[in-house]
């Protein structure tokens, strides 16, 4: 599971930079994650335009991300793919997360409130 | 089925196409690793019914989760199971039917796959409990059937569209 990131000057983008978000990685991915948020700025972004599938396994460990990060902190995600759109749509996580259409947008409006 | 000659090649596939029908036969043993590469399988053994994306995703989605759940529960205290999948595609819909010798669903029956309420603060969101709610929701016809030591999982996926 190969995670990058780049900060910014308020912000933290993380690109997941593997093709699926699955029962095979799923806890990895947790993780992994939860280091860099952990040590990661007041925003953080999660880029998942490299991914291609992701399972309920998947969702239930970015979810755990979410619950795991610090209370002042904000965890946005971008640039969804179809197919991992709908599993965010199906469950209504949707509703529960910011989704950008892209990283650099999640980047903008982080920037424009502030 | 032979699945004495598969321990080594750890995955067995037959596929048969004729014109617009088609049957995919799929043999793995019972590990997450098994069911990323039996998708890797699926996928490429329907690769000529040129279905859409959104086809695809659901039947690899759906296929996903009923597999896995074979594996971290019906496989649980025992890591050498094997799982049939069959795969019979006609008329605009997928035919799907798994079998494993592991456990019997709790009580016999199909978890019922209902809505996870969101409605909750962040710290309660559930972090599980989605697949089952998933294969409901994009399938039809779900049944399930426990006989001698085997479980048998069926269902019907429709196609929205083929390209």
């Amino acid at each position: 599971m190969k995670l990058n990131h780049k900060d910014f000057d308020n912000a933290r983008v993380v690109t997941v930079c593997e093709n699926r978000i699955d029962a095979v990685c799923a806890i990895q991915f947790k993780d992994e994650m939860r280091k860099l948020t952990d040590n990661g700025p007041t925003h953080v972004v999660l880029d998942m335009s490299q991914v291609e599938f992701l399972d309920s396994s998947g969702l239930g460990a970015v979810v755990a991300v979410l619950k795991a990060k610090k209370i002042d902190q904000l965890l946005e995600l971008a640039a969804l793919q179809p197919a991992v759109q709908k599993v965010f749509h199906l469950t209504r996580m949707d509703t529960v997360f910011s989704i950008h259409d892209n990283a650099l947008s999640a980047i903008e409006g982080i920037a424009d409130a502030s | 089925m032979r699945p004495e000659k598969i321990s080594d090649v750890s995955l067995s596939c037959d596929t048969q196409f004729h014109g617009e029908d088609g049957a995919l036969r799929l043999i793995i043993p019972a590990n997450e690793r098994s069911v990323r590469r039996g998708l890797q399988t699926i996928k490429s053994g329907m690769s000529d019914l040129r279905l859409s994306q959104d086809d695809w995703s659901t039947i690899e989605l759906v296929v996903a989760e009923v597999l896995n759940n074979i594996v971290e529960h019906a496989y649980r205290e025992h890591g050498d199971g094997l799982i049939e999948t069959h795969l019979d595609y006609s008329k605009g819909a997928l035919y799907c039917k798994v079998i494993d010798t592991g456990c019997q669903m709790p009580n016999g029956q199909l978890p019922d796959g209902a809505q996870k309420d969101l409605n909750c603060q962040i710290a309660d969101l559930p972090e599980g409990g989605f697949g089952w709610f998933l294969i409901h929701q994009l399938t039809q016809d779900l049944n399930y059937a426990r006989q001698e030591n085997r479980n048998t999982l069926s269902f019907r996926l429709p196609f929205n569209r083929a390209i």
